[in-house]
């Protein structure tokens, strides 16, 4: 490995030795602010390392390739991490548990994110996904005493195990077939090996299932519900946002450099799976009176309308609109999802039962107005409705899905966001109505609820400015 | 950047009336009132320097320096989306509308609303800034960016200051429009996409959209998706059962907005782009088209026949009389568009009158419920009198504003399809009998004895005058009002005349 090639891989190099650092200094002095601000520090500094990356240039590595793309994911990556160690701070300085190692952990699976961000090769999207898998396991089961969280973390990690099972599987066969780890390679080589069509497709229909699962994609979405009601709301977002945007971002190179979409069989794969999930999600999410149990529904249709444009980049092999489209909803999603988790977990930082049923909302507008805004405002933007960056994404992915001519997909994606509507708008009407008035003293954690507020502006902006970041993700690939 | 200012005014609006009310909770309905009514001034002070000569000019569609008020600035050049406002006469007369209605609707809640007052005027005026949009914006995608945020606003008002079947209601009102939206952004999505593929560009303009137009079966399904949408707003049969309930559990400035303005927005939209967008798709389909108005006036008329409810017969009685404007847009002939765009006026005006007099009565009885009422103008001599009034109007007596429209669109439409004439003239006689039977069951019969009813203040009789003297203007004078529409109409026939000879309309001629 040349220096270039070292200091275009600088952000992995920091946010490493921030961790080994992190674990040094829990080990001779825990204090929970100091840990966080500790955390907060490694994550900035990684972040400052980017311009530095960015300088020598795009670089082809033997198992990473740092290009634009992956340096513009690892920053939002980088953010939402900086965004969840806030709120984990406000949501565990009033709990009574040893939280010092949580930090470390987070790290540890942002690191995985960003190595997923840039993976070219098998072995590192697998190691990537590992590690974010499973620091994800102890964070899911971690501060909270309880049966919930530990049920789900033992839930995660078994299904997510044999996820994993399945996905090298998957790839050992497509090995079999190629001869090639690489993306590239295995694109070159699908094009000129053709007498093992069958190695090829049970391969690739494996990768599918895997990587669906961690997507929690229909009919691979059974753990969700669970998982996300039964972590603590700080790592549910961190879940929703950090783990699946990642796995998604590594699938879409995975795809496009790959070139699956030679594969009609495997586009009409993915296309049932996109349908099932925008109408099997969106229907669940109807009857839920658990928030976070609603969002998880809510995030399996909005895998659903993600995978649409990765059906287009078949479609159309490899349509840079398809890719700009995938791109910028992956934006808008992590946005959007991560500023409503920080509402919600905000409004349980007093250290007393999480507030997790819809009716835990009545009256909000009245008594916390600044969060049911920014509440109502994230929930707009999971409906699509104009001004807001989820209008923006929504407006993408119908752009890509007519250049495609995928009518059906189209069609569902319509039926699934006018079910949709029902039920962020029940969220909505249940914040306007009078609560009981009750006034609850609680210590403004103006640390989070500035996070929060920043979120909804990057909402709000990105809805109504969206021109820099559409020229800036119509540049990948 | 007249057009801009006017929007952004009624936005600021809302913002320093939620402001105030920490000062003092009477202090933003003022703010609210002085704010449309400044943007009104504003308006027609810049108005009056244009010469009747300017309105007169035929705008060419397709070339934005022809309109009276164009203003355009890039905004999303990725997709060729501009911030682009315009105005002709028709935009003009539905500004005046909405601006006028605004204010009534603001007085209409003077007393009504107790709770929250800042909040309610600012999403009052949100949403008069939205329609506005709506009725100026000219860039496809902006058109339905103001198309959907002004429902987010009715919305809350709905939810929040509604009647006891609110949650419902205003659910059902949000969900009929956003899906009928959803299938007019893939109508206006897919039209962008052909137009790309074709000349290569993108671009979201109305001007540039109407200077290619897609032709071929896609062109009928893209029609379909924008008539879906404005059917759903207009409110037309079979769509139009949000309608009742939304206006019945809004709160009294909610219905008058609702009713009077954003109504208007279907009406407009048929008008602006399903027509000059789709004309020969358009013509084929004006026999549904004019069945389902036709259905719409009968249907509506007869069940507003059956209520108690006073709001409800009010809002079927809606559901009829928009059903003249579907009629009118359809007939392809210049005398119809004509009343169809005076319906849009008058009706605005009658109807929002109807429901400020429900609001009343519920605020001063506690009910809507007819039978409960009777003899209520010997209580309330002016307010009994008012209605006497709307109710006439909205039967359509001649000599006031709501005569000239349907008259119009009868004859307009008699000489293409008079079968569907003669059906809609039954229309009119069902709004006779529901109209006098209202006025009888509340207003006529013995007196509840113990009741001591609160007549009409100096405050109401002023906006009720502004109505009445407006739709005797209409009935009487007409002819301002139909000037300026005008060049709009005959440069919509002229664009599709090639297509609109009357004995065209399938089948329709005896």
């Amino acid at each position: 490995m040349t220096m270039i090639e070292l200091q275009s891989i600088l952000p992995l190099i920091v946010l490493s030795i921030a961790i080994v650092q992190l674990m040094l200094l829990i080990a001779f002095r825990r204090g929970h602010a100091l840990t966080a601000g500790f955390t907060v520090a490694g994550l900035l500094l990684t972040l400052a390392s980017i311009p530095l990356a960015v300088a020598v240039g795009p670089q082809q590595l033997s198992l990473l390739s740092v290009d634009a793309f992956g340096m513009f994911f690892t920053v939002l990556l980088l953010g939402v991490s900086l965004a969840s160690t806030l709120l984990a701070w406000e949501y565990l300085r009033h709990r009574k548990a040893r939280s010092e190692e949580f930090y470390l952990l987070l790290l540890l699976a942002t690191l995985g994110a960003l190595v997923l961000a840039f993976a070219n090769h098998v072995a590192s999207l697998l190691l990537g996904m590992e590690l974010l898998g499973v620091s994800l396991y102890t964070m899911i089961a971690y501060p909270e005493k309880g049966k919930l969280p530990m049920e789900a973390g033992i839930k995660y990690l078994v299904l997510s195990g044999c996820a994993s099972a399945v996905l090298l599987f998957g790839f050992a066969l497509i090995y079999a077939a190629v001869g090639s780890l690489s993306f590239v390679g295995i694109g070159e080589r699908l094009a000129e090996v053709s007498d093992n069509q069958v190695l090829i497709l049970t391969g690739s229909a494996l990768v599918l299932a895997g990587i669906g699962f961690k997507l929690s994609v229909v009919p691979f979405h059974m753990w969700t519900p669970d998982v996300y009601q039964g972590a603590p709301l700080p790592v549910t977002g961190f879940l929703a946002t950090v783990s699946k945007g990642a796995i998604f971002v590594a699938l879409l190179r995975l795809f496009v450099e790959a070139q699956l979409h030679q594969f009609t069989t495997l586009l009409t794969a993915l296309s049932v799976l996109a349908v099932a999930s925008m109408l099997v999600g969106n229907l669940l999410a109807l009857q839920q009176q658990n928030l976070k149990r609603l969002l998880s529904y809510s995030s399996i249709a909005h895998f659903g309308y993600l995978l649409i444009t990765l059906v287009a980049i078949g479609i159309l092999s490899g349509s840079k609109l398809a890719v700009e489209a995938a791109s910028y909803y992956v934006v808008a999603y992590v946005v959007t999802t991560l500023a409503a988790f920080a509402v919600i977990s905000l409004l349980s930082s007093d250290g007393g039962d999480e507030k997790q049923l819809v009716t835990d909302l009545t009256g909000l507008f009245w008594h916390r107005p600044l969060l049911a805004g920014i509440l109502t405002l994230s929930l707009l933007s999971l409906a699509g409705i104009p001004l807001t960056v989820g209008f923006i994404g929504k407006f993408y992915l119908i752009t890509a899905g007519i250049e495609g001519a995928l009518w059906v997909l189209l069609g569902a994606l319509v039926v699934g966001s006018a079910i949709g509507i029902y039920y962020y708008l029940r969220i909505i009407y249940v914040m306007t109505l009078e609560g009981d008035n009750k006034v609850v003293e609680h210590s403004t954690p103006w640390l989070g609820e500035s996070v929060a507020v920043l979120l909804a502006v990057l909402v709000v902006w990105l809805g109504v400015l969206p021109q820099p970041l559409m020229v800036y993700v119509g540049g990948f690939f | 950047m007249v057009l801009v200012n006017l929007i952004l005014i009624l936005l600021a609006g809302g913002v320093i009336a939620w402001l105030a009310e920490r000062q003092h909770p009477l202090l933003p309905r003022w703010i609210a009132l002085i704010t449309i009514l400044f943007d009104l001034g504003y308006f027609l002070t810049y108005m009056s320097d244009l010469s009747w000569s300017q309105i007169a000019i035929v705008p060419n569609p397709t070339d934005a320096t022809t309109w009276l008020l164009h203003y355009k600035a890039e905004w999303i050049p990725r997709f060729g989306i501009s911030f682009e406002l315009a105005m002709d006469g028709l935009s003009l007369l539905m500004v005046i509308l909405t601006l006028v209605l605004g204010a009534v609707a603001v007085s209409s809640s003077w007393t009504d609303i107790k709770q929250r007052t800042g909040f309610f005027e600012a999403n009052l005026l949100w949403t008069l800034a939205g329609v506005l949009g709506v009725f100026l914006a000219l860039d496809l995608f902006l058109f339905f960016l103001f198309w959907e945020v002004m429902l987010v606003p009715m919305y809350l008002m709905i939810a929040i200051w509604g009647h006891e079947g609110r949650g419902y209601a205003s659910m059902k009102f949000f969900i009929f429009t956003q899906v009928s939206g959803l299938m007019m952004l893939l109508a206006i999505l897919v039209l962008v996409m052909l137009n790309h593929s074709n000349t290569g560009v993108y671009s979201f303009s109305y001007f540039e959209l109407l200077d290619h137009k897609v032709g071929g079966d896609i062109a009928f399904y893209l029609m379909l998706g924008f008539f879906v949408a404005f059917l759903v707003k207009l409110p037309g049969f079979p769509v139009h059962t949000w309608l009742p309930d939304a206006h019945t559990q809004a709160p009294t400035a909610g219905s008058v907005i609702l009713a009077g303005i954003l109504l208007k927005t279907g009406a407009y939209g048929l008008i602006r782009f399903v027509v000059p967008l789709f004309p020969n798709e358009a013509l084929a389909f004006s026999p549904i088209a004019m069945g389902l108005g036709v259905a719409g006036i009968i249907y509506g008329a007869v069940l507003a026949l059956g209520q108690d409810d006073f709001k409800r017969l009010v809002a079927y009685s809606s559901v009829s009389h928009m059903g003249f404007v579907l009629l009118g847009v359809f007939a392809w002939n210049a005398l119809a568009l004509q009343g169809a765009v005076m319906q849009m006026i008058a009706h605005g005006f009658s109807t929002a009158a109807l429901f400020m007099i429900a609001g009343s009565l519920q605020e001063r009885m506690h009910t809507r419920d007819m039978s409960k009422m009777g003899g209520l103008w010997q209580n309330m001599p002016r307010m009994g009198a008012v209605a006497m009034f709307f109710a006439l109007a909205s039967l359509g007596l001649p000599g006031l504003g709501n005569f000239v429209a349907e008259f119009m669109v009868l004859v307009g439409l008699f000489a293409v399809a008079p079968w569907i004439a003669a059906v809609a003239a039954l229309g009119l006689i069902v709004a006779a009998i529901y109209s006098l039977m209202m006025m009888q069951r509340a207003f006529q019969g013995k007196p509840d004895e113990g009741r001591r009813l609160p007549d009409y203040g100096l405050r109401e009789m002023l906006t009720m005058t502004v109505m009445i003297v407006g739709l005797i203007w209409l009935g009487l004078y007409p002819q301002p009002v139909l000037d300026t529409a005008q060049p709009v109409l005959d440069s919509l026939m002229q664009m599709v005349g090639s297509v609109a000879e009357p004995t065209k309309v399938a089948g329709l001629m005896p």
